[in-house]
């Protein structure tokens, strides 16, 4: 009667040098940070933590100061039969809700945010961005059409997709184009002619995001009042 | 005891060098950069720095430390809301008398809310413009991408704990800020009644909805920032700290 080989061995053995077997792994690409560092370096203890100190303490006192001199808001007991005018949501939600005013809950509440979270996601992945090549450094005539296409595409959508033109996205939209075209017309390596033209589609994509959402949540937050109707706020007051 | 008034080092030497002190913090004040590696190095708390830092990843106008004031931010809410805990009752009245209580009965109640109400907003705002700053950075990119997809999980996770909380006051700007948020959810195609009913425990906002938003807020939302929150730092970590420009050069085509 022989004795098979088991399948799965169990490495077990008296000497703990030998056993379990020890490899050497050699990681390539993602070394430590110091092993590239060429650059002048501090010790931790005291200059990172002495700074982090300082940072909480700032925080802090800023915050407390706050809670001493205002009052977080609490208004009467929920009462499901009386609505206010308007219902506003916290005020990252309003940029939505301003949305809301133009879109039906289906495309400003669902569709769009969507999007934007998955946009979010995929920008590491998304191949135009991990160069980071300046936009305007080839193909300046082909990327010229596609260019004002995409714009004029993105233009009649938000002109004419809503009731009323959503001004807050096409405004930041359109000051946009004007500066990426800067370089395109005028092309320099220097100045903020030259930091313009260094920059990548993405970086524009992210600014008109970024103008669009805090144009809609300023307008959402301090320039709607009763019935989500346009209202000054130094005149008439914050709803 | 005179010559601890007139030397404050003598002072210092007395408290940090006897046996008590050094089980507890092993290396005293430390003098020598031995001594302040170590520090560091055999800190719990503190290993999630390295032992040196680049020049340039500390100065203020790098990062403007939106990161860590986020993570400030988050320290000093949980201290507060375990503190608000105690005077909470999540059902309906009891939760708007509870408010009530801290406004006029509680010692130092109406601080403690209005501490974690601003210090709410505050966390928002940073891990907005924290990532702000990481996108102009350009830090997304590899090998820290999967690292820019936690973050977003990470600012999701703030929002939904921000507004599982704004419920929790039981008033009238309460009430209908949760009503209009969650009436979107009707707008889900195929499932937004459902989805909406899981939120609510009902169809609209009532006391099921005020159980499951404190239950969310105070424990399952909670628990899962501080993992993904451990998850984001050891990675920043692990990527050699913050990312500090282009010398670092990504060789994303050698990676398998």
């Amino acid at each position: 009667m022989t004795m098979e080989t088991p399948k799965y061995l169990l490495e077990a053995d008296d000497d703990a040098r030998k056993s379990p077997v020890r490899l050497v792994v050699v990681q390539g690409e993602r070394r430590p940070a110091v092993d590239a560092a060429d650059e002048a370096q501090v010790m931790t203890w005291p200059h990172l933590m002495l700074r982090e100190a300082i940072a909480l303490v700032a925080l802090s006192l800023a915050l407390s100061l706050l809670a001493i001199f205002f009052d977080a808001p609490l208004e009467e007991i929920a009462n499901a039969q009386k609505t206010p005018n308007p219902a506003k949501a916290p005020w990252y939600f309003l940029g939505l809700q301003e949305l809301l005013h133009y879109y039906p809950p289906l495309v400003s509440g669902v569709i769009l945010p969507g999007l934007v979270v998955v946009a979010l996601i995929v920008i590491p992945y998304f191949n135009i961005n991990l160069k980071r090549e300046a936009f305007w450094q080839e193909n300046i005539k082909r990327k010229l059409v596609y260019f004002w296409a995409s714009i004029l595409a993105l233009s009649v959508i938000f002109l004419f997709s809503s009731a009323h033109p959503v001004w807050p996205i096409l405004i930041p939209l359109w000051v946009i184009a004007g500066l990426m075209m800067v370089p395109a017309v005028s092309p320099t390596r220097t100045g903020w002619r030259g930091w313009l033209g260094d920059r990548s589609l993405a970086f524009w994509v992210f600014l008109w995001f970024l103008l669009a959402s805090t144009a809609l949540t300023v307008i959402g937050t301090f320039f709607r009042g009763p019935g989500w109707q346009y209202t000054i706020p130094w005149i008439d007051g914050v709803y | 005891m005179l010559r601890i008034l007139t030397n404050p080092q003598s002072l210092i030497d007395a408290l940090t060098q006897n046996r008590v002190f050094r089980s507890i913090v092993r290396r005293g004040l430390s003098d020598t950069n031995r001594n302040r590696s170590l520090a560091i190095f055999s800190n719990f708390f503190l290993h999630i720095h390295p032992v040196k830092v680049n020049v340039s990843a500390i100065r203020f106008t790098r990062t403007f430390y939106l990161g860590g004031l986020s993570a400030a931010t988050l320290f000093i809410l949980i201290v507060t809301g375990v503190f608000l805990m105690f005077y909470y009752h999540p059902s309906v009245p009891r939760a708007y008398d509870d408010m009530k209580d801290l406004q006029y009965v509680v010692y130092m109640g109406p601080f403690l809310r209005n501490l974690h109400r601003w210090g709410a907003h505050a966390m928002v705002a940073l891990v907005l413009l924290h990532m702000v700053r990481v996108f102009f950075a350009g830090a997304y990119r590899p090998p820290r991408e999967f690292n820019w997809v936690i973050g977003v999980v990470l600012l999701l996770l703030t929002i939904l704990l921000s507004y599982t909380g704004y419920l929790l006051p039981w008033d009238q700007l309460a009430f209908w800020g949760v009503t209009v948020g969650t009436n979107m959810a009707d707008a889900v195609p195929l499932m937004g009644e459902q989805i909406k009913f899981l939120l609510l425990g009902g169809t609209k906002v009532n006391e099921n909805a005020l159980l499951r938003f404190y239950v969310l807020h105070c424990v399952l939302l909670p628990l899962a920032l501080i993992l993904m929150l451990c998850v984001h730092i050891w990675r920043v970590r692990k990527d050699g700290g913050i990312y500090l420009g282009d010398e670092e050069k990504p060789e994303t085509e050698e990676r398998p």
